[in-house]
């Protein structure tokens, strides 16, 4: 397997910039929750002063724990995101993350390997080229992005499911977590209902072709049914748990199950 | 319910008549509250990633950044939702939609448009309102169900996949969703001047008379 250095093949890597820097969270504003600006505002229009910083950020939390158990209660495992005819995918498909396009993880597809572990039987680490036998299948659907914006794609690849079989995982574990090769190392949690959902996929293919490095070369998790901070790219390793082991974005205040 | 406090002396001096009752005042102020959380927290959701060639000024924000502003939406939006819902029913089983909203007419409407534009439109008896008010409030009742439906598709794509199917696809109900905002807005700026410009009308929803 050759080294993948074209971002998306096909594209002007200016523009694609140009179009996802408007999208990209700014780094300094990512104070948490009671900005004092903003809070000045309100207590002006409220005319009080009960929403102190500290008494506020701790409601807002035990709200969202609330929001994750409505979330589960509500989710159906059977519920299938629609899917799309090929004329409907976005052109291009936006890069998105907390970091430059050139600074995106550059993995050698030939000395990666995907780590498994956790409550599973099998912890066998697996080449590309093993994971690139699986059967694999193409979803067409929609990218949903907790900014707001969206975006329609093709994902080719295993079901997570089929493959959680494969290794003998224990599927009545609460998750699966994934960690990845991006700078300051993302990881993100995955329920295990979701990660069960007929349409999780190990993604290899962006379009039917390798998936670029802008899109999470070698290996993505595709959760049509999560927004797109819950669809890891770039993984390294999996593992199996009953242990909420938090992530990036959902440690620094994104709704832990943000599911669609 | 209002009107178990007033005394006897009071009935028999002046009639005093209850213009808002106490169901409609507290769920008023609940509301209130509520939208102009969902408002700020909005305008913040909007700023990381704008449909239009705008954004909202960072003081008028809530939440200091994406993650807390969405935190306050899906937190504000169980108070807005459960006090809509509640007075949607009381509004429907009291009859005081019936009463109070309809009939809208035509006619009736242009009339008072006319009336009110040339300083002619009285409020003498603030139990009854005008057409301009009932096209207003029947108005912002539908925007207001507009706004949780398609705030709930997006909510939950996939879940509740009808609602975003209802108004189309996922990006339309986004455009829907933020043009309700900006009905709101509109209707806040006008209400809160026109409560202003009769003040007695703003008094009758903090104490009822
Ligand atoms: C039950 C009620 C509501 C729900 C469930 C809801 C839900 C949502 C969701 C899911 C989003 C998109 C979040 C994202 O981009 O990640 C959103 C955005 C927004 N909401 Fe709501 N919302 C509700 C009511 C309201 C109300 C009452 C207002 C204002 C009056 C409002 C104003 C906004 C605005 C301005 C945005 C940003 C528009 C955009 O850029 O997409 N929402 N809301």
């Amino acid at each position: 397997m050759a080294k993948r250095s074209f971002l998306i093949p096909g594209v002007d890597k200016r523009l694609l910039i140009k179009d996802s820097i408007k999208t990209m969270p700014d780094v300094t504003r990512r104070r948490f929750i009671a900005g004092g600006a903003s809070l000045g505002a309100l207590t002006l229009l409220t005319g009080c002063d009960v929403i102190d910083s500290s008494s506020a950020e701790e409601m807002l939390k035990q709200v969202s724990k609330f929001n994750d158990a409505v979330q589960a209660f509500i989710f159906n495992p059977d519920a299938l995101a629609p899917t799309f005819p090929e004329s409907a995918i976005t052109k291009p498909f936006p890069f998105n993350a907390y970091y430059d396009l050139d600074d995106a993880p550059d993995v050698d597809g030939k000395d990666w390997k995907l780590e498994v572990g956790g409550l599973v039987d099998n912890k066998k680490s697996w080449t590309l080229d093993e994971l690139y036998k699986l059967p694999q299948v193409t979803q067409i659907t929609r990218h949903i992005c907790v900014e707001g914006w969206s975006a329609i794609g093709s994902w080719t690849g295993t079901p997570l499911r089929d493959f959680l079989k494969l290794i003998g995982a224990d599927t009545r574990a609460k998750y699966v977590w994934f960690q990845c090769a991006d700078k300051d190392g993302y990881n993100s949690p995955l329920d295990m209902r979701s990660a069960l959902h007929p349409q999780t996929q190990m993604t290899f293919k962006y379009a039917g072709e390798i998936l670029p490095r802008a899109y999470g070369f070698p290996m993505k998790i595709r959760v049509p049914t999560k927004l797109g901070f819950k669809n890891p790219k770039y993984v390294v390793s999996m593992e199996v748990t009953n242990d909420y082991k938090g992530g990036y974005w959902e440690d620094q205040g994104y709704n832990s199950f943000s599911g669609s | 319910m209002a009107s178990l406090t007033v005394t006897d002396e009071q009935v028999g001096a002046t009639k005093a008549k209850v213009i808002q009752p106490a169901w409609v005042r507290i769920m008023h102020w609940v509301n209130a509250l509520a939208m102009i959380l969902m408002i700020l927290s909005g305008w913040q959701i909007y700023n990381a990633s704008p449909l239009f060639g705008f954004t909202f000024p960072r003081e008028y924000t809530l939440g200091g950044w994406l993650g807390g502003g969405l935190l306050w939406h899906f937190a504000a939006m169980w108070l807005l939702m459960i006090n809509g819902l509640a007075y949607l029913v009381t509004g429907f089983a009291t009859g005081r939609f019936r009463k109070k909203l309809f009939p809208i007419t035509p006619s009736g409407v242009l009339h008072d448009v006319r009336a009110a534009l040339t300083f002619k439109l009285g409020h003498d008896d603030l139990t009854v309102y005008n057409y301009v008010q009932r096209l207003l409030y029947a108005g912002i009742i539908v925007v207001g169900v507009l706004i949780v439906l398609t705030g709930l598709g997006m909510w939950k794509p996939v879940q509740l996949y009808y609602l975003v199917a209802l108004f189309g696809d996922y990006p339309t109900a986004r455009y829907i969703h933020f043009f309700c905002m900006a009905a709101i807005c509109a209707f806040l700026v006008i209400h809160v001047l026109l409560a202003l410009l009769v003040p007695k009308s703003l008094r009758a929803m903090i104490i009822g008379r």
